[in-house]
């Protein structure tokens, strides 16, 4: 019993943990901002942590990725602005979505490569059993 | 044939894959810095040791250096600092502290207790200068080259394997070079 209420509380408290991180400098006024801001933040890695972005990291390096972040917003700089400001500094590896390049084909490529040998091994297959004979 | 083959290829393809990523030398946090051959980001900043003098790294032109990220509570910082001392003594080339996101009078204890291997150590209470730096774990050291162009960067403690090893050849080639 002891144990369950102790597992419950747990995990209670990785709900409450899996929201955004709690930011001291609060919102941005004006909400379109505030919500390409809350989409950028979610792009971007915390290096720290690396399988967090900066919106649900509470690291020390998050934080001021994301007063950087906003404070560019406000300079009035575009999307690609930041992004490339934060790839700059940090490499591509703070972006979840890696860009698209001589590196980076594999990643991308990989699924479709994937289907590839999925529909060559069915084709193969369901060729196979159209020349076996057919049972009587 | 093809029954053979094509297992063998999986094989050795997994093989490959896993000796590269399972190697134990292989540090998973370290990212490569997209800063390498590129300018060394400027900054000036008030001097730990006095809030009324200022640090610039602008002042380094023409000159090989390294610049050293720490701070008093990374505690591998504290790890690699005798290190620091030791190396510093050797004069081979200028060391420039960049104390991170910190509290001014801890650093000048931290200073003032095990010694300073900084020719200067720029405050940068914000972080500011190390989001420009790429800096995401102290402590990282920077190596500058003549012409302002980061030639390497390490992140770890710093040891005097490392620095022999690392950095040594890498300082003396920049110093008799160009760069």
């Amino acid at each position: 019993m002891k144990a369950a209420c102790v597992l419950l509380l747990l995990m209670g408290s990785a709900v409450a943990l899996a929201g955004n991180a709690v930011d001291v400098h609060g919102q941005l006024e004006d909400p379109a901002l505030q919500s390409r801001f809350e989409r950028i933040a979610k792009e971007l890695r915390c290096l720290v942590c690396q399988n967090e972005s900066i919106a649900d990291s509470n690291a020390d390096l998050a934080v001021d990725l994301r007063r950087q972040v906003r404070e560019m917003l406000q300079a009035g700089k575009t999307d690609d602005d930041i992004f490339n400001y934060m790839t700059d500094r940090y490499g591509d590896f703070v972006r979840f979505a890696p860009p698209w390049g001589p590196k980076t084909y594999l990643i991308w490529g990989a699924p479709f490569i994937a289907l590839l040998i999925g529909v060559i091994i069915v084709f193969r297959v369901v060729r196979q059993r159209s020349l076996m004979p057919l049972d009587e | 044939m093809w029954k053979f083959l094509l297992p063998a290829a999986a094989f050795v393809a997994l093989a490959v894959l896993f000796a590269f990523g399972l190697n134990p030398k292989r540090d998973i946090h370290a990212l490569p810095s997209p800063l390498i051959g590129k300018p060394a980001p400027e900054f000036t900043l008030t001097d730990v040791l006095d809030a009324s003098r200022m640090v610039s790294n602008s002042t380094m032109k023409g000159q090989v250096y390294v610049l050293n990220v720490w701070a008093t509570w990374c505690v591998p910082c504290r790890e690699e600092h005798e290190s620091l001392v030791a190396i510093s003594q050797t004069h081979l080339v200028p060391i420039i502290g960049l104390d991170w996101k910190d509290n001014r009078e801890r650093s000048q204890l931290w200073l003032q207790q095990l010694g300073n291997p900084y020719q200067a150590v720029a405050f940068d209470g914000d972080g500011r200068a190390a989001i420009d730096w790429g800096v995401y774990g102290a402590p990282e050291t920077y190596l500058v080259g003549k012409d302002g162009k980061v030639l390497y960067k390490f992140i770890s403690p710093m040891t005097q394997q490392i620095w022999d090893q690392e950095f040594v050849p890498r300082i003396t080639a920049a110093q008799r070079g160009g760069a």
